[in-house]
């Protein structure tokens, strides 16, 4: 349903709700009750649909609320950038081509359930492994963490994932262990961890020697469990923690929790 | 071979359709065969006899994901020497996401020049030539060499089996 008595235009950055329907540029006759997407140019090429917004006849409907967000095109005449919604969750839904962290639950046959913190667990096949074959099955226990990617995620079948790319090798993914700390944080937070010119990740790395795994269904891993001392630790922890508070003015308000 | 002289045996199409004579091919003589096969309508496929629907182009993809619109970075990071190999695997893998946009040709720098390598080539499928010719032939190119003053045997006449007169 189009938003009746709002006639104005809608920049990126502002909050959508569920219902909106965005038109593009490119389509110039319309109501004034619709919002339209902000000033750009005609999309050359293919705009890119992310998540929280879905086609419609009109234009782009949004279905989740949040932030609008847009990226433009890079280069020339290469795609023709981006719209999607920043929306805040905690529970992660499979999403095909995102690299998760799960814990193996299961043994059965030839496949590995793996929790991914969604509705359903994953399965993992033995062989979708580097170097696996028949002969030569990984050593994969129950209760290990596995670092891995969808390969099949839609709301009508069961989630399955691998820990090998397209050409079959590794690139970092597979069993990364079973000791360790694992937290379980907000989607959104891992989201701005993992940008690109994301500065707390950078400062840690300066102040501390260390190793994080980031998975896209909001767990982090921290290899470090031995520790010499529980003060080393508690210092460590929370001198993470202060860093985290201090530069959350930069994150946005409530952005990990 | 005597069938050497007549020209390339032509096979049936039966055969070339075979398995094994279809390892040799390019992949795209392959998919023209598959799309002569594909044209064939026999009497047994049914079709629909309607005028071809157009698919609207659409030029909006759907996109679940959030990786290509924030173009996140690779998931597992080290820092300070902690996971040597997963460093790595840092800048390589962070690197080949951006290199996917901006397609660079770098011309590496060659050891050895261009022409150098024609030349070597040059002489290199002589001699490998040589190696793959038949008794009569490297008897007869060696006597091409060797006579150089002297006159030249004619060549085309091929030893054939000489039926013994009764």
């Amino acid at each position: 349903m189009a938003a009746s008595g709002l006639s104005a235009e809608v920049d990126v950055g502002q909050v959508v709700l569920p219902g909106d329907v965005l038109l593009l540029p490119a389509a110039p006759n319309a109501d004034g009750e619709r919002l339209r997407l902000g000033p750009s140019s005609a999309p050359r090429g293919r705009l890119l649909c992310g998540p929280g917004l879905r086609r419609c006849a009109a234009g782009l409907l949004v279905t989740k609320c949040g932030l609008l967000r847009h990226r433009p095109p890079a280069g020339a005449g290469t795609g023709g950038g981006a719209y999607w919604v920043d929306s805040q969750q905690k529970r992660y839904v499979p999403v095909k081509g995102d690299p998760i962290i799960g814990i193996v639950t299961a043994k059965a046959g030839d496949i590995f359930k793996v929790d991914v913190g969604g509705s359903e667990q994953a399965s993992l096949s033995y062989l979708a492994f580097e170097g696996a074959t028949k002969r030569n099955r990984p050593n994969v226990q129950v209760g290990d963490l596995v670092y891995g990617q969808f390969i099949v995620a839609n709301k009508d079948m069961e989630p399955e994932m691998v820990c090998i790319d397209s050409s079959g090798r590794a690139n970092g993914m597979g069993i990364i262990g079973h000791e360790g700390l694992l937290f379980k944080v907000s989607l959104g937070l891992i989201r701005k961890l993992l940008a690109p010119n994301c500065e707390i990740i950078q400062e840690l790395g300066q102040l501390y020697p260390f190793e994080i795994v980031l998975g896209m269904n909001g767990r982090i891993w921290d290899p470090r469990e031995v520790i010499s001392t529980p003060q080393d630790w508690i210092h460590q922890q929370s001198g993470l923690l202060h860093l985290f508070v201090a530069l959350s003015p930069n994150l946005g308000t409530g952005a990990f929790l | 071979m005597a069938m050497a002289g007549e020209g390339k045996p032509r096979l049936s199409k039966n055969l070339l359709r075979m398995k094994f004579m279809q390892r040799g091919l390019d992949s795209e003589t392959k998919k023209q065969l598959e799309e002569e096969e594909k044209k064939i309508i026999s009497e047994e496929h049914w079709y629909l006899d309607l005028p071809e629907l157009k698919e609207k182009e659409s030029f909006i993809i759907e996109e679940r994901s959030f990786m290509p619109c924030e173009d996140l970075l690779y998931g597992r990071m080290s820092f300070k020497g902690f996971n040597p190999e997963i460093e790595k695997l840092m800048i390589q893998m962070n690197s080949r996401y951006k290199k996917e946009e901006i397609e660079a040709d770098d011309k590496m720098e060659a050891d050895v020049s261009d022409e150098e390598m024609a030349r070597r080539y040059e002489s290199l499928v002589g001699t490998i030539g040589k190696k793959f010719l038949k008794k009569r032939d490297r008897h007869e190119l060696q006597d091409e060499d060797e006579d150089e003053n002297s006159n030249l045997r004619p060549s085309n006449v091929k030893k054939m089996f000489l039926k013994p007169q009764d």
